[in-house]
């Protein structure tokens, strides 16, 4: 069943991410600047650090939940939140709830999943943004991160902004919807095998003949790109903001 | 590897991990076989709203069963009973061993046929009989297949899925008197067929799994491809049972949803070749079937999974298999590099429970949590979150649970825990956060190439220039600024 949407807000809270912040920042800028663009004032609480995804999938749940009840604070008004990943979306929408449950904080743990909205999900349900686009032909090819496909079931979002890029070609890859191998700590903790999933995502992407990899989460894009630059393969990645955000200017 | 060791699974868990990587043929095997079978229940699926909507059937059978399972198994106790089944409970694997033991000895049997079943291969039935002089032979093609490889099951719907036609051309030319090598499949199958039979007249004893229980009419429900099942529990004069005690549904009216979604789930078949209905021993004008039947309801940990909320999840599972087949990592590892019974996300989650996380707890890491399993599974478990609890219960050294997991606790590391620790203090701490930040952008020139496994396999990412912290606020003051600018003019 689908969400039921809002009407446009004039005020969003923007929740970066940690890799965004980091590694990634020009993605979390360039969907501040598509948001703006349509009309929507962004709020950046600088108090904002992590979901807690990492710990909460390693097993660490009292650390997580320390560190979530930190965002819950500096995301406290009632304003819709944007986060440019499905992976710390989902975090909030579905995992907050079971972190919180049984606390004082479970009411406001809800009450934030309900307002949470993954960024291309936004663009094109609540501001039911149009492109134009502006730039060069591109070959596209699209990874859709497994949050985006089965936690916040925005994968056919992400999609539909790049269908509205008069210039650029989508091109599907085998076992598009198989996981890229980075699962946050998993990487890590079982690499041989990470490196397994990884290396096969890298051979299908680059079989596509694509010109461009876009993503809706910078844990894959870390993941794919760090592999393809290893094994010395050209194929650059980017966020599916910056991606729009460049197109369209 | 040719014996389950439950105390091994932890210790050699990554080594097995490793040498399966390595082996190429394996690797392509399992890839061909989990492609296949993805499509063939695909293919069973065209319909993404009915999928649904028999999914969540069959996720409410299963729960409205859990629900009243104490009465449930009292309930099909009784009518077993009445039908002249002999029930038999058995709290731990040894129990059951010693029940099975038992009736053999009464009737002086040395000869058993078994029929697929993941539950005697979950309390090592073979090896506890063969080292009291008893002779199993498993009749099902792949078990048959494994038991002569000397090897165990790699996946619960389909034992010799590791192996490829000439492997089983090899195998069938080094170990059964008089074969050739042939790689003609029709043949190896007829020559299996062959050896099987005979030994379906000579035994004694016939055990079979159960696929379904039903309490309403003591029937005992068995899913099969081959007719081997039928055989092994009509040939012989007596039939075993050996069921978990999950897997209780109430009536007959459970059935066919159940059955749609496990056997299109499984292989891809709208429907297997043969569905056995046992409802008790041969009666005086009957022509066939065995004198006794007995049933033993195992328990062997699944009443400790039952009395946790979340955990009694798992119990639902009805041994389908779609989980491991739409597993990135059981595709590209196989089902023995677990080293448990049970492998794939649904062994990740059963295995650890029923062996302890301090033994089995480790493979719960062989996932990335992306959630494909879940996704596939046709009584909707959450795999990815129930995988997730228990990496939870085994770094958890607080006891919170009521029963908890055995093991809990039993995989913490102290420099894990650490940095966790101050992770969580740098999350939550704005003030150091931006000042780790602000470390990170302004020496990212240091940035070491080194990080960890990480960069066995990928190049280290290098942090930007200016976080996001300082673009989102720098851009705040000069839209600030700029308004500030607009309103003086």
């Amino acid at each position: 069943m689908q969400r039921a949407y809002p009407e446009k807000p004039e005020q969003v809270y923007f929740f970066g991410t940690c890799l965004i912040d980091l590694f990634y920042p020009e993605a979390g800028m360039a969907g501040i600047q598509l948001l703006e663009r349509e009309g929507v004032k962004v709020v950046y609480p600088q108090q904002q650090s992590c979901c807690g995804q990492p710990a909460y999938n390693s097993g660490y749940d009292n650390e997580a939940r320390k560190v979530a009840a930190a965002q819950i604070a500096c995301l406290g008004e009632e304003l819709p939140i944007v986060v440019p990943s499905a992976s710390c979306a989902d975090m909030f929408r579905h995992h907050y709830t079971d972190l919180f449950a049984d606390t004082p904080l479970h009411k406001q743990a809800l009450e934030l999943a309900a307002r949470t909205y993954e960024l291309t999900e936004f663009l094109v349900h609540v501001c039911k943004i149009r492109l134009e686009d502006n730039g060069p032909a591109a070959t596209v090819a699209i990874h859709n991160s497994c949050s985006a496909q089965r936690g916040t079931k925005t994968a056919q979002d992400a999609i539909s902004l790049l269908r509205q890029m008069s210039n650029v070609a989508i091109v599907q890859q085998e076992r598009a919807s198989e996981c890229c191998g980075f699962g946050g700590t998993f990487a890590v903790k079982a690499p041989d095998i990470s490196n397994a999933m990884v290396q096969d995502k890298c051979d299908n992407l680059l079989a596509t003949g694509a010109n461009d990899l876009v993503s809706g989460d910078c844990g894959c894009l870390m993941n794919i790109s760090g592999a393809l630059e290893k094994r010395k393969d050209k194929l650059p990645a980017q966020h599916i903001a910056s991606f729009i955000w460049e197109r369209t200017q | 590897m040719s014996r389950f060791e439950p105390a091994t699974v932890n210790l050699e868990f990554d080594k097995r991990v490793d040498d399966a990587l390595r082996d190429q043929e394996l690797r392509a095997n399992f890839r061909g076989a989990m492609d296949f079978l993805m499509g063939k229940r695909a293919a069973m699926f065209p319909d993404k709203e009915d999928l649904e909507a028999l999914r969540s059937q069959g996720e409410a059978i299963r729960n409205r069963c859990l629900s009243q399972l104490p009465e449930l198994l009292e309930q099909f106790e009784q009518r077993c009973t009445e039908n002249g089944i002999q029930v038999h409970w058995a709290e731990t694997s040894q129990e059951a061993n010693a029940i099975i033991l038992e009736i053999m000895h009464k009737h002086d049997a040395t000869r058993m046929v078994k029929g697929k079943s993941m539950a005697s291969e979950e309390i090592g039935l073979n090896h506890f009989l063969a080292d009291h002089g008893v002779e199993c032979l498993e009749t099902d093609m792949g078990e048959y297949i494994v038991q002569l490889a000397d090897e165990t099951p790699s996946h619960i719907i389909m034992p010799a899925i590791h192996k490829n036609k000439q492997q089983i051309a090899r195998l069938f030319n080094q170990k059964i008197d008089g074969m050739e090598y042939s790689e003609d499949v029709d043949r190896l199958i007829g020559i299996g067929r062959d050896v099987l039979r005979q030994k379906f007249f000579e035994a004694e004893v016939g055990l079979s799994g159960v696929n379904f229980a039903v309490a309403e009419t003591g029937t005992l429900c068995l899913v099969e491809n081959e007719g081997n099942g039928r055989m092994t529990t009509t040939i012989p004069p007596v039939h075993i049972a050996l069921c978990g005690i999950e897997k209780v549904v109430e009536s007959l009216q459970d059935i066919p949803p159940l059955l749609r979604l496990l056997t299109r789930s499984a292989t891809g078949q709208a429907i297997t070749t043969y569905f056995n209905m046992i409802s008790g021993p041969r009666k005086p004008d009957e022509k066939d079937g065995p004198q006794e039947v007995h049933v033993v309801l195992l328990d062997n940990g699944r009443s400790r999974i039952y009395a946790d909320k979340q955990l009694q999840e798992t119990l639902r599972c009805i041994r389908c298999g779609a989980c491991m087949n739409h597993c990135p990592v059981y595709t590209r590892i196989g089902g023995h590099a677990y080293g448990t019974t049970y492998p794939g996300p649904i062994g990740q989650v059963v295995s650890p429970q029923i062996w302890g996380l301090h033994t089995a707890g480790a493979i719960t890491k062989a996932c990335s949590l992306n959630g494909a399993c879940g996704e596939a599974c046709p009584v909707k478990i959450p795999l990815a979150d129930l995988i997730r609890r228990l990496r939870y219960e085994s770094n958890n050294d607080e006891p919170t649970t009521v029963p908890a997991p055995r093991g809990q606790g039993s995989l913490r590391k102290r420099s894990e825990a650490v940095t966790w620790k101050l992770w969580a203090l740098l999350s939550r701490k704005p003030g150091l956060y931006k000042l780790a930040l602000l470390l990170a952008t302004r020496l990212r020139a240091l940035t070491p190439k080194h990080i960890g496994p990480w960069t066995l396999y990928r190049s280290a990412p290098k942090p930007a220039a200016r976080s996001l912290h300082e673009l989102a606020a720098q851009r705040s003051q000069s839209n600030a600024s700029s308004q500030e600018h607009g309103r003086n003019e």
